[in-house]
């Protein structure tokens, strides 16, 4: 019996957008790093192309993060003071594909580090990882605000991703990434218009909107993560079929989510039928990764190094061009 | 999905005898159509009509039940391709594989005891694959006894030697197990087991096209209850084939109208749940995967149980009063909303700070804190009539209640209301430990 295979027909495509810059660039990176571009839903190669594939990046701060699992501290016990030494290690033995720079020492809580603190944090990590890099504030809008232009402008030619925007704070972030010719984070809290509308806010301060990168906002697994994945469905379709404000590559902070969940966390002491935790632990980021780079996710960030290793083959694996 | 009056009208006998209790053909064929009527009231309706209304008003996929007495499973079933268009219904079947070579009775005994509850809610890996890898007919039936000795759950038979699962059939056939696969080369012997024996059926081609190909040969040889397995045993295809098969029988396709299965084969455990994760996500509505360790299938059956709630209704628990620890009449009392999601995380962290509390959950109608309080459900007055309707005022002996950061403003409502003290706690519940370090 002849199969033909039932095809959706796509009038659109999703933005492809390239982290990074090596020295012909402009930049100091090694290596570049390209998503997006997609013609079809995830992973459907039978339907269109899926030029680039989802990438896996590690969270690096530049404080010792003080409530990270214990579990972390055998892979990141000795450079949790040193970033450099933290994101080299990220790249050269645990395959990180990007690094994600998370500025949580700038947060009045949590140190309050001056804008020139930052910047030196950001040179130390460019000097020593040749992969693109994602620099994210520390979540407090005034204070973001005031060190992201130096970021931006430390940054110059490197291509970086910066973020958050947010509905309530995106003018500073866009402008400085609008400057000095960054990729950007637009996120929105699990809500599909406002996801739409803050793209084309972005837009309107003449910002190119295929240099966007969408986070959605995603939960953990067990804690909503149902609604986020819908929201990345319901965009990625509707992106394909031709609305264009949201045809943008998706980004999410899965290790940041799943390792905040109780399951994550807990003692086999305490819950001896849910089985050792850090084990338990991996999988919860590695579910809460592969639920969602079903959905379309193109950039997990993750926190553990046997998580990377997962997802990276769960990837691979779906890379492999099905037919008919 | 249905067909139209006219449609059904076509098909009626146009006599307009009224015995149906309708008085023409016509207004009972749009009876039928609004499915305010049924075809039994009509006593003259041709076989011929009554078997192409059925197959019209089907579901789209059949639903096969797995397994029989108190733990079954139904497959299939469903209606959409995407579940923030309605829903999915039926949860993805876990089947965890062992093979005949093994000690069955001792994995089966330990499979038995995976029951895993989180959130009040309690999740069951469903099956139990007996694989016949010793290719034996003798050991895969006393592989199969010994299992069912152990367990009352699901059974999966898979071997593609008739000779062997018709062993097999004669201790389990009761037991409504999956049989695990009928073939080109087996299938007349397979299919013939299955109609004689009333055992739900997987077939499984070389392709798609052949797997289409059998299942309907099955079906006109009298096995209805089929599962589709493509044959593939790559992820990206498998994905590939698990969303034509869901596409094509959507569109009522012949010979795609059933639960479709996968196969996990990476080699590492924790590789195989990510693998079934994929699987899970893309309509399989049957999962056999050997990794069996509880730190791994806990994840996995989370993601299930997240992927198949209805996406239109919150999930809500029952509001009231709810005891965490060994409460006294001293122990610190908390509200939130009754939307699970809420509730939970922050009963997960009053438990974490390890004091024994209540937790006042107010009925919001399954709404979160901040959209309960901007409808008017989570405000000073409704806690304060469930502090009295809950009768928490004989139950503590102080009139202190912690309320969430984020509604810090209805604190003077509240204690106008209640008489009691508002203690404005954190605005994420994770703060709650820190909260309790600082305040009790």
């Amino acid at each position: 019996m002849a199969f033909t295979p039932l095809k959706e027909k796509y009038r659109n495509k999703i933005a492809e957008v390239t982290l990074g810059a090596t020295a012909d660039q402009g930049g100091t990176r090694t290596s570049t790093v390209t998503i997006g571009g997609e013609q079809a839903l995830p992973f459907l190669h039978f339907e269109g192309e899926l030029p680039n594939k989802p990438v896996v990046a590690l969270e690096v701060w530049d404080i010792a993060p003080p409530e990270w699992n214990k579990c972390f501290d055998q892979y990141y016990g000795d450079v949790y003071n040193d970033p450099a030494a933290w994101a080299k290690k990220c790249v050269e033995e645990y395959g990180a594909e990007v690094i994600c720079l998370r500025l949580k020492g700038a947060d009045p809580d949590f140190g309050d580090k001056s804008p020139e603190d930052c910047v030196a944090a950001l040179k130390a990590v460019l000097g020593a990882v040749g992969v693109p890099l994602i620099v994210l504030g520390c979540g407090k809008f005034e204070k973001d605000n005031a060190i992201f232009p130096a970021i931006a402008e430390a940054g110059e030619g490197e291509n970086l991703l910066l973020g958050v925007a947010e509905q309530e704070n995106y003018k500073t972030l866009t402008a400085a990434a609008l400057g000095y010719k960054h990729a950007i984070i637009a996120q929105s809290p699990i809500d599909i218009n406002i996801a739409k509308q803050l793209n084309i806010l972005i837009g309107e301060m003449n910002f190119d909107t295929s240099r966007i990168v969408m986070d959605p906002t995603i939960a953990a697994l067990g804690y909503g993560i149902e609604y986020g994945y819908s929201i990345m469905q319901r965009a990625r379709f509707g992106a394909l079929t031709g609305d264009k404000a949201m045809a943008n590559p998706m980004i999410g902070n899965v290790g940041f989510e799943a390792w905040r969940a109780k399951e994550a966390n807990a003692s086999q002491d305490d819950f001896p039928n849910w089985g050792e935790q850090e084990a338990r632990g991996i999988m919860w980021e590695a579910t809460t990764a592969a639920s969602l780079i079903s959905a379309g996710l193109a950039i997990a960030v993750l926190r553990h190094p046997k998580t990377v290793e997962l997802i990276k083959k769960n990837i691979a694996d779906l890379m492999v061009p099905s037919s008919y | 999905m249905g067909l139209t009056g006219l449609q059904i009208f076509k098909l009626l006998p146009k006599t307009n005898c009224g015995e149906c209790g309708v008085p023409t053909c016509m207004a009972f064929a749009m009876a039928l159509a609004n499915a305010k009527a049924s075809l039994d009231q009509c006593p003259y309706v041709s076989d011929e009509a009554k078997e192409q209304l059925d197959a019209a008003a089907a579901p789209p996929i059949r639903k096969v039940t797995l397994g029989a007495g108190e733990f079954t499973r139904a497959m299939g079933d469903e209606t959409e391709l995407f579940r923030h268009d309605k829903r999915f219904f039926n949860e993805t079947v876990v089947a965890v594989m062992v093979d005949d070579t093994e000690d069955v009775a001792a994995k089966a005994e330990a499979f038995d005891k995976k029951v895993y509850e989180r959130v009040g809610l309690t999740f069951y890996t469903d099956a139990l694959a007996i694989v016949n890898a010793s290719g034996d007919a003798g050991k895969f039936k006393a592989a199969v006894e010994a299992a069912m000795g152990k367990t009352d759950r699901i059974l999966v038979l898979c071997s593609e030697d008739a000779d062997a699962m018709a062993a097999a059939l004669d201790a389990a056939a009761d037991r409504k197990p999956l049989i695990c696969s009928a073939t080109a080369a087996n299938f007349d012997k397979m299919v013939e087991l299955a109609t004689s024996k009333g055992c739900p059926l997987a077939v499984k081609g070389a392709d798609i096209a052949e797997t289409v190909e059998l299942a309907q040969k099955a079906a006109a040889a009298g096995a209805k209850d089929l599962v589709l397995d493509s044959g593939s045993r790559q992820p990206s295809q498998t994905v590939a084939d698990l969303t034509q098969i869901r596409r094509n029988a959507l569109k009522r396709t012949k010979g795609f109208g059933f639960p479709a299965m996968a196969v996990v084969t990476s080699e590492g455990d924790m590789d195989q749940v990510v693998e079934a994760v994929s699987y899970m996500s893309n309509y399989a509505a049957l999962i056999a995967l050997r990794a069996d360790d509880d730190a791994l299938l806990l994840p996995l059956l989370s993601w299930r149980q997240n992927l198949y709630t209805d996406p239109q209704k919150p999930i809500a628990v029952e509001p009231g009063l709810k005891e965490v620890g060994d409460v006294t009449p001293d122990s610190p009392v908390y509200t939130t909303t009754n939307f699970s999601l809420t509730y939970y995380i922050v009963e997960g962290e009053v438990e974490a700070s390890k004091k024994p509390s209540y937790i006042l959950a107010v009925d919001t109608d399954g709404i979160s804190v901040l959209t309960g309080f901007a409808a008017g459900k989570f405000t000073g007055e409704t806690i304060a009539a469930a502090i009295k309707e809950t009768g928490l005022e004989d139950k503590v002996n102080h009139r202190n209640i912690v309320i969430p950061g984020g509604v810090a403003v209805i604190s003077g409502k509240l204690e106008d209301a209640s008489g009691w003290k508002a203690l404005v706690g954190p605005r994420e519940a994770s703060g709650i430990p820190k909260f309790v370090r600082e305040n009790f």
